[in-house]
């Protein structure tokens, strides 16, 4: 009995660790592509999380007022959804910015934290101050249990398989497709890739694009576990960073080795100290960490 | 008087007397004691403007985490003035009397062994110094050694400023939490609440920021000052030519620490409190925004420039909530997108080109003017305003 206690307590305490490995990862993709292959510091990466979690909150408030039917559908074509708005607002934000200011990174810092600001005003005067969160449908409620004692809730396996099949998609896109070859050979040497005919500024403002789209879905898939303020980007952007910095800034690879490696510290540790003291020691291990190695884990083979 | 105009339009000293007087003879004639200790607060973000200046647009190294060092002299300080406010007498309702109050609260029966030596002042002074520039080592050391870029180090900067604002409000019952040490009474005795006490602490700031920001005009004038720029520019052909470029990055950056604590200590005596909403990422990069915006290359400009932005921070939080994230947004993007180097920048490309031409024409007017020599050009401007211009045009 005590034995099956701790087997129990074990796994939920393992599953906690998986599932903050899903947030943190999820937040990271869609920076590791802008931050990583492009180079552009986009403090507003918070807000186009929250741009998702909007859309999200959006669709279920007109399911919920004009369409009782989808009630229980929505949500997947909301996700979809939450993807576009997040990724039109960054084309236009990069086509109004960051296309001016690829050649010097630390303004795109100070540009997109302007962006930052300004977006989060807007959700306060045009959507309100108060946190919403979204009218989830049922079957994504409760939690599943495989066994007497052991309950695994639904939206963190929810968030997990979204994740998954978002890592997925990225890679199979940056590897495999003709976009991602443009991207990487953009990354690798700029000038021989124009000179080869490709069309680096438009590469750049998809790229862009599809990075804040990737933020969307995970704003979206976030509203499942809290519900979402004009300030709750803010929380994220510096987790966001050190995820994809720690992992090694070009590499995907890294990004999802770094977001399992702080995942797993974090959990473990708030098992034996107070949550804010966990935090504080998960940080300083990274920032120490990095001081050693500032390549991060997985080095990119690219010269800059 | 030719000698003492000539001193100072070679040492480019112009601009800083101009802004000596401002500060230290308009604004006490034209305020009241309230509307000058607010201006006495924005000057000790002057510090912190002046410091970046020196480590972001001389060094070249963008810090996001300023508020720390801001935060850690500024704790510095209001520990000391804390267990002064707290001797037994005063503090005689608590269940521990002698202790801070909020120490009390938490259940703490004793003070902390770390918190005994701020019991006297010139330790706390010292640590006012070498604290943040010690934490400001340690971690510029670490980095620029094993040849950090930039990005990176504004990064781990911003993480050092969560750090710090999650272990301070996380150890309440050490650091006051999220209120921050409040209640400060007296310095050795002197009550820093009074009219007079507020003047006086005005003063003493106004001239320590002086000397501060004349102190990094000659380090800019000399040789360490010429070889930062070199290296903002060029880093590896300094470091080929045989100079250790981690190492000026190092002081750049401890200075600008070093900077940010002395404004940060002043900021407690003034404001009379401390608390972790002047450490974490948002108050740091509202300080990197006053340099910017007053000119990340100009120690004036950017006084010039905390000094408007918190103004207009408490001109439109009073009146216009609403629009003040909205201005704050544009300022952000707009200094960037249109004007990189500040007001200062605008003055040196815009205003300096205009003020020549208009010079070259009245001259030419003048040598028109002179064979009739009975009208002279209405528009003139007074000789005297025209001797102040080329120190002005240096200094920025």
């Amino acid at each position: 009995m005590a034995f099956a206690d701790m087997l129990n307590i074990g796994m939920m305490q393992g599953f906690a660790g998986l599932s903050l490995f899903a947030v943190l990862l999820l937040m990271g993709l869609g920076l590791a592509i802008i931050f990583g292959q492009m180079g552009v510091i986009n403090m507003a990466h918070g807000e186009f999380m929250t741009l998702g979690a909007y859309t999200i909150f959006l669709f279920s408030t007109l399911a919920e007022s004009f369409f009782p039917q989808f009630t229980q559908s929505y949500f997947l074509v909301a996700i979809v959804a939450a993807f576009f708005v997040a990724f039109l607002a960054g084309w236009c934000v990069e086509w109004a910015l960051i296309r001016h200011l690829y050649k010097r990174p630390l303004d795109t810092l100070l540009a997109t934290w302007g962006v930052s600001l300004g977006m989060q005003q807007c959700f306060r005067s045009f959507i309100g101050p108060k946190e919403v969160s979204p009218t989830l449908p049922d079957w994504l409620m409760g939690s599943w249990s495989p066994h007497e004692g052991l309950d695994i809730p639904i939206n963190g396996l929810f968030v997990m398989a979204l994740t998954l099949v978002v890592t997925g998609g990225v890679l199979l896109a940056l590897y495999k497709s003709r976009w991602g070859l443009r991207v990487r050979a953009t990354v690798a040497n700029r000038p021989m890739a124009n000179a080869i005919g490709i069309n680096t500024k438009k590469t750049d403002r998809m790229t862009y694009a599809i990075g804040c789209g990737i933020a969307g879905v995970a704003g979206a898939a976030f509203t499942t576990i809290g519900s979402t303020g004009p300030t709750s980007g803010s929380l994220y952007i510096v987790d966001a960073f050190l995820v994809v910095t720690f992992g090694g800034a070009a590499s995907l690879l890294g990004t999802v080795a770094s977001a399992f490696g702080i995942a797993q510290m974090q959990s473990i540790s708030e098992f034996f100290m107070t949550g804010s003291m966990a935090k504080v020691l998960t940080l300083m291990t990274i920032v120490v960490i990095l001081m050693m190695r500032p390549q991060g884990l997985f080095a990119s083979k690219i010269r800059h | 008087m030719n000698k003492i105009k000539a001193f100072i339009d070679q040492r480019g000293l112009g601009s800083f007397l101009i802004l000596a007087a401002l500060i230290l003879v308009v604004f006490p004639l034209a305020m009241d004691i309230f509307r000058l200790n607010l201006v006495g607060k924005y000057l000790t973000y002057g510090f912190v403007a002046i410091g970046l200046v020196m480590c972001w647009g001389y060094g070249g190294v963008l810090s996001l985490g300023q508020g720390v060092f801001f935060g850690l002299g500024g704790y510095a300080m209001a520990m000391f003035l804390k267990l002064e406010a707290s001797d037994p007498i005063s503090t005689k309702i608590q269940s521990t009397p002698g202790i801070p109050d909020f120490m009390d609260w938490n259940q703490l029966t004793a003070l902390p062994l770390w918190w005994e030596p701020f019991k006297y002042l010139p330790f706390a002074l010292v640590a006012v110094l070498l604290v943040p520039t010690l934490l400001a080592f340690v971690i510029s050391f670490a980095m620029f050694k094993r040849r950090v870029g930039g990005v990176y180090f504004a990064i781990i900067t911003q993480a050092v400023a969560l750090i710090m604002t999650v272990l301070i409000i996380g150890q309440q019952g050490y650091t006051g939490g999220v209120n921050g040490i409040t209640d400060l009474k007296t310095l050795l005795g002197w009550d820093i609440r009074t009219n007079s006490a507020k003047y006086i602490l005005y003063f003493a700031n106004a001239l320590l920021l002086l000397g501060c920001i004349y102190f990094c005009l000659w380090v800019q004038k000399s040789k360490l000052g010429t070889l930062l720029l070199a290296m903002r520019d060029k880093e590896d052909r300094v470091r080929f030519s045989g100079y250790d470029v981690s190492m000026f990055k190092v002081f750049a950056f401890c200075l600008a620490a070093m900077l940010s604590a002395i404004g940060g200590a002043m900021f407690t005596l003034q404001v009379g409190f401390m608390s972790p909403s002047f450490v974490g990422i948002v108050p740091s990069i509202e300080m990197v925004i006053f340099a910017a915006v007053g000119g990340r290359m100009s120690l004036i400009g950017a006084v010039y420039g905390a000094l408007l932005v918190n103004f207009g921070k408490t001109y439109f939080s009073e009146s216009f909530p609403d629009l003040w994230l909205f201005l704050m947004a544009s300022l952000f993007i707009g200094v960037v997108m249109a004007f990189p180097n500040g007001l200062a920048g605008v003055y040196t490309s815009h205003v300096k080109p205009w003020l020549a031409r208009r010079k070259a024409t009245q001259a030419k007017s003048q040598a028109l003017a002179v064979p009739p020599a009975d009208n002279p050009p209405p528009a003139s401007p007074p000789p005297a305003k025209e001797a102040e211009v080329p120190g002005l045009i240096r200094a920025t």
